[in-house]
């Protein structure tokens, strides 16, 4: 832990509709919750009040600065504005999806050999990146999410090369109401993108394992 | 915010009841019937809503084969000329990717026509066909939103407008006509990003909620924000209004098989571009009932839902998206037919009750 708080420090970048339903989750289950966008933390502060009360804008540096996990909930177009010096050594999940529709055409994201978190991990060298939370839409995030034992608890794929990493996203994603189904390593993670057979599918852990397709390396 | 100051804040508002179409194309014994067809159907269908009672008739702006809707303000014309009292506006303008200044000029001039019955929504709307369209990159949706709104924002204000930006030429003491010669309401349709909703407040715009899935509970804090935002603006308080997707027909079981044919072709036909799996019939099920987005059923059925989440909402002023591409003219005129006047006077009714209760 490197959070100075009695809880896990989580940063969430991005303010947006996806950023806000996360942050309000997390901050309910007792997380230390920071959310910082590229301006002003002021311009957010009334937002956050009212959709995700009791976490704090703050900007990017400190946000990242003394927490445990950060979480991208930014579109994928805005990726490339993030400073990856900033992550380094830090565990990210990156929820980000690639869609040509809404992000417009990113030739860097436009190959299907690595999926869009392998393209995200390469360039965040030295961050410990995750995927998850990308398979829901904030809406279901926001409209599914259950306490432990719940019948009705969904499931959300994890995918990461390091298992330290890994186990600190599952325990976020436990957390704050879904049941984390390991998918193996982040090229596995192209399973859970758009396209893909869990995309958009709230589903019970047993339906989403019976669900996937192993990816080949 | 509590219920009783949600249905307060709502109530200082007149309650108002529309109508919304995207041009969905129309279909007559399975077959599609021509684009030309389907825009004078339109016609046809706001003069009804008129007729029937309605407050408002808005038309989406689209540019594909399910949706030959370009020219939303062009159709508005010709509701305009046939009627007196209904409003008519855009349901949305897709302004990033239109320029502010014709946006202003077109709908000053329906106003014109109209005597004042104009309105506009501007937003993005679900679709985003316009940004490849007209050369816009959608990667630069959030700046070129921002500044024409500020841009559309300064030219309601009236008098020579003086702006510049990075998305258009820059504007000196410049005199923009037909002037408005009374109000046009303005209005910005939000779909989910808090960001919409700060800025209808700090420009001092109405705010629509666009609630085509999922819980419409989930929005309340969206009128929370709202409202609060206006206050830290310095803005006064200003209506908000829901927008959903819905059929009436005589009875639920009629309406939901009129319905679903049509809902399930054109998301399993938009879902791989917009990130959505084909809808099953369970899916559709929980949509329709009463914890959904979906206004699909009989008067009572369509109603009590409306009752139910106006209040929540704190919302006045509820517009049904009617009709997907596919359905028959005839069904949507049903539609109209019963929403005018048997949905919107049982709605009053039990909001009556709700207030007094």
């Amino acid at each position: 832990m490197t959070g100075n708080g009695a809880e896990p420090g989580v940063a969430i970048l991005g303010a947006g509709h996806v950023g806000t339903v996360i942050a309000r989750l997390a901050a309910e289950a007792g997380y230390r919750v920071s959310v910082a966008t590229s301006g002003d933390p002021e311009d957010i502060e009334l937002t956050l009040q009212v959709l995700a009360p009791c976490t704090r804008a703050r900007r990017v540096v400190e946000a990242v600065a003394d927490a445990d996990l950060v979480i991208l909930a930014i579109p994928l177009h805005r990726f490339g504005e993030l400073d990856p010096a900033l992550l380094a050594g830090k565990v990210v999940v990156d929820m980000m999806n690639y869609w040509p529709e809404v992000n417009g055409f990113l030739p860097e994201f436009d190959r299907e050999d690595v999926g869009s978190s392998g393209q995200v991990a390469h360039r965040l060298a030295g961050a410990r990146v995750v995927k998850t939370l990308n398979h829901l839409g904030y809406h279901q995030l926001d409209e599914e999410a259950r306490p432990a034992g719940d019948p009705e608890r969904r499931a959300l794929g994890v995918a990461g090369d390091d298992p330290a990493a890994v186990a600190v996203v599952s325990q976020f994603v436990e957390r704050i109401g879904f049941d984390a189904a390991p998918v193996g390593r982040l090229y596995a993670g192209r399973m859970l993108e758009p396209d893909g057979p869990v995309f958009g599918r709230p589903m019970s852990r047993a339906e989403f394992e019976s669900s996937l397709v192993p990816v080949a390396a | 915010m509590s219920q009783e100051e949600a249905v307060a804040m709502a109530g200082q508002f007149p309650l108002t009841f529309g109508l919304d179409t995207f041009g969905d194309l129309n279909h007559e014994n399975g077959e599609p019937v021509s684009h030309a067809q389907t825009i004078r159907n339109v016609v046809e269908q706001g003069v009804l809503a008129e007729q029937v009672g309605l407050d408002f008739f808005g038309i989406g702006e689209h540019h594909t084969d399910d949706f030959p809707m370009p020219a939303a303000d062009v159709v508005l014309a010709a509701i305009a000329a046939r009627t007196s009292r209904i409003h008519v506006g855009s349901a949305v303008t897709v302004l990033s990717s239109d320029d502010p200044v014709r946006v202003f000029q077109r709908f000053s001039s329906l106003n014109a026509l109209s005597k004042g019955r104009a309105e506009v929504i501007l937003g993005r709307g679900s679709s985003i066909e316009s940004f490849p369209l007209f050369g816009y990159d959608l990667a630069d949706y959030e700046e070129l939103f921002e500044e024409k709104t500020e841009l559309f924002a300064e030219i309601m204000r009236g008098g020579p407008v003086t702006w510049s930006g990075r998305t258009r030429a820059a504007l000196t003491a410049q005199d923009i006509v037909p002037h408005l010669d009374a109000p046009m309401p303005v209005w910005i349709g939000v779909g989910g990003s808090p960001y919409s909703v700060i800025r209808a407040a700090r420009h001092g715009f109405n705010l629509m909620l666009a609630i085509i899935g999922g819980q419409p509970a989930r929005f309340a804090p969206f009128s929370e924000l709202f409202h609060q935002a206006l206050t830290k603006f310095g803005q006064p308080a200003l209506p908000i209004g829901v927008h959903s997707p819905g059929h009436v027909a005589e009875t639920d079981e009629q309406a939901r098989e009129e319905f679903w044919p049509a809902y399930r072709d054109i998301i399993t036909r938009l879902g791989p571009s917009r990130g959505f799996p084909a809808p099953t019939r369970d899916f559709y099920q929980r949509e329709v009932g009463p914890r959904g987005a979906l206004y699909v059923g009989s008067p009572e059925t369509v109603a009590s839902k409306i009752a139910q989440n106006l209040p929540i909402l704190a919302a006045n002023r509820f517009d049904l998206k009617h009709g997907m591409p596919g359905m028959s003219q005839q069904s949507l005129l049903r539609c109209i037919q019963l929403f005018g006047t048997e949905v919107v006077p049982r709605v009053r009714e039990l909001l009556v009750t709700t207030a007094a209760a």
